[in-house]
């Protein structure tokens, strides 16, 4: 499992959230492994799945990559129910 | 770290300030001034945030302004403006902590975002630097 943590610029806000993908993943026994990149490397990078704010993952959604939009990313909370969602139960 | 970075001259209190983009020119000031990035970084954090969304908002109250290495970033750095009155963003995300974060390359600045990291898993600490009013109130807090 591979999951990439998005953002605009792949420096700043989708390494802090991928600090917390991670802790997500842990708590909920996901094995894989979480990156962080920005919007323009994403398009070229192969993941199992993709996540996000909103915005961005209305950019890198072709209609094949299984995006996760997240609105508050520094909610354990909200990360672990999107990954519950889109990946345990997807 | 966070300290180190966050001298007295580069952290600002003001009541308000007009929107999204004037708080994010205020507050990315003492960074242009003392040549840590260029004018034209500042143009290009607001142009992200018009491009990419709100993303910057990364919790309710705080807002982490950043471009990319290559858009004109001369040194690590960081500025921080706290407002009275929040602003609103586009899609009615407010902020009233604005911390510019001006990154030379993609690796220097992680140590310092970690430990941000750290604060911004507090709610109270958020709280408390939201209503900060003095700087040494706002260096206990982080």
């Amino acid at each position: 499992m591979k999951i990439l943590v998005v953002c605009g610029n792949g420096l700043g806000s989708s390494f802090m959230m991928s600090m917390n993908v991670q802790k997500a993943m842990k708590e909920l026994n996901i094995e894989g492994t979480c990156s962080h990149t920005d919007l323009a490397s994403a398009k070229t990078e192969n993941a199992d799945y993709y996540i996000g704010s909103p915005e961005i993952m209305d950019q890198l959604n072709d209609g094949k990559r299984k995006t996760i939009p997240l609105v508050n990313m520094f909610s354990l909370e909200e990360i672990k129910k999107a990954l519950t969602t889109h990946i345990l139960k997807g | 770290m966070l300290e180190k970075y966050l001298t007295a001259e580069m952290v600002q209190f003001k009541a308000d300030s007009e929107n999204w983009q004037e708080a994010i020119k205020l507050a990315a000031e003492p960074l242009v001034q003392h040549h840590f990035v260029e004018p034209k970084y500042v143009d290009t954090m607001i142009e992200n945030v018009k491009q990419f969304g709100p993303y910057i908002v990364l919790l309710p109250k705080f807002a982490m302004p950043h471009a990319r290495p290559e858009d004109g970033v001369n040194k690590l750095g960081l500025s921080l403006l706290v407002l009275e009155k929040a602003v609103e963003f586009a899609d009615g995300k407010i902020a009233n902590v604005f911390l510019v974060l001006a990154a030379p390359d993609k690796d220097s600045h992680l140590s310092l975002l970690s430990e941000l990291s750290a604060v911004l898993a507090s709610e109270e600490k958020v709280e408390a630097m939201a209503s900060a009013k003095t700087y040494q109130e706002l260096i206990k807090i982080i």
